[in-house]
């Protein structure tokens, strides 16, 4: 199996990062809440525990809006590439929905707020998901 | 106001997820293909977007968590739960599975969205399925001891 290869593109990676870093400060000096993407989705489905639904679908619509805003100033969306098909994409979606909220945070929760807070379970739950995602490729690349 | 600061912090968060490569799965597989280090295509970009996120969040919480209370909220709402129960290993380690089969985490799947491509359509979906599978699960009244509620502030 052929997969896209990708450069390292290491200085956008550290602005791209310093931007999403910039985000989960903001979203804390405002919000006082921690930039969790899968806590802001889960919370967008029933049970509502309290009364912050429209800011989070606000942020949400912002990630949605963030390619077309690319597409209206550099007339071109920046590149991707989803190499899954449809059952893979059905199976991943739901280990990764349900796994986030079971584990109490993703990549962004654990991975950058967790971390950066010197969280130990953000930590642990961050070298869990590491290790499983890079067994898994390997399974998916390399196994047999 | 309040709700459209919070649209352009998400637009912020994507803008970093594109400039980072994030949103592009093939990008965030070939990180995770660590068999690729020395056959020649692992690309690394992935650590410089964490270093780079974790750094910036790092100094910019010990300046935000400095002042009394945030803007729009009463107080500051951090995680408070600190011992290791095994939902904090089980989760991610289920949620990584998910990762490394399609390249997709939360944030660039959304971000994917406005792509407008049928492939993203289809993991959100399952995993806003999974996102209410958990919490439902989770709510259900649970054997003693096994397992302890999560802290529903992280993440």
């Amino acid at each position: 199996m052929n997969h896209t290869l990708t450069s390292f593109t290491p200085l956008a990676a550290l602005v791209g990062g310093a931007l999403i870093g910039l985000a989960a400060v903001m979203l804390m000096a405002l919000t006082g809440r921690i930039a969790g993407v899968s806590g802001i989705a889960a919370r967008l489905l029933p049970p509502y525990e309290d009364n912050e639904f429209g800011g989070r679908l606000a942020f949400v619509a912002g990630l949605v809006a963030a390619p077309v805003l690319v597409l209206i100033v550099r007339g071109h969306l920046p590149e991707q590439s989803i190499e899954a098909g449809t059952p893979v994409l059905l199976a991943a979606g739901l280990l990764v929905g349900f796994g986030s909220v079971w584990g109490s945070g993703c990549t962004s929760g654990h991975g950058v707020c967790g971390i950066a807070r010197l969280s130990v379970r953000s930590l642990v739950a961050t070298a869990a998901f590491m290790a499983t995602g890079i067994v898994t490729v390997f399974l998916m690349r390399h196994g047999s | 106001m309040a709700n459209l600061l919070q649209f352009l912090i998400g637009l912020i968060f994507g803008l970093g997820l594109l400039v980072s490569g994030m949103s592009n799965p093939a990008k965030v597989l070939n990180f995770l293909d660590f068999g690729a280090v020395t056959a020649g295509g692992w690309d690394p970009s992935l650590a410089f977007v964490m270093a780079g996120a974790v750094a910036v969040t790092f100094v910019g919480f010990r300046i935000v968590l400095a002042r009394s209370k945030p803007v729009f909220a009463e107080r500051f709402q951090l995680p408070t739960k600190r011992e290791l129960d095994p939902r904090i290993l089980a989760g991610p380690a289920i949620f990584g599975i998910g990762w490394g089969l399609a390249g997709f985490c939360p944030g660039p799947a959304f971000t994917a969205l406005g792509f407008g491509s049928r492939a993203s359509l289809i993991f959100v979906a399952a995993m806003l399925f999974g996102m209410w599978l958990a919490r439902y699960l989770g709510q259900l009244p649970q054997p003693s001891g096994l397992v302890a509620p999560a802290d529903p502030l992280e993440g």
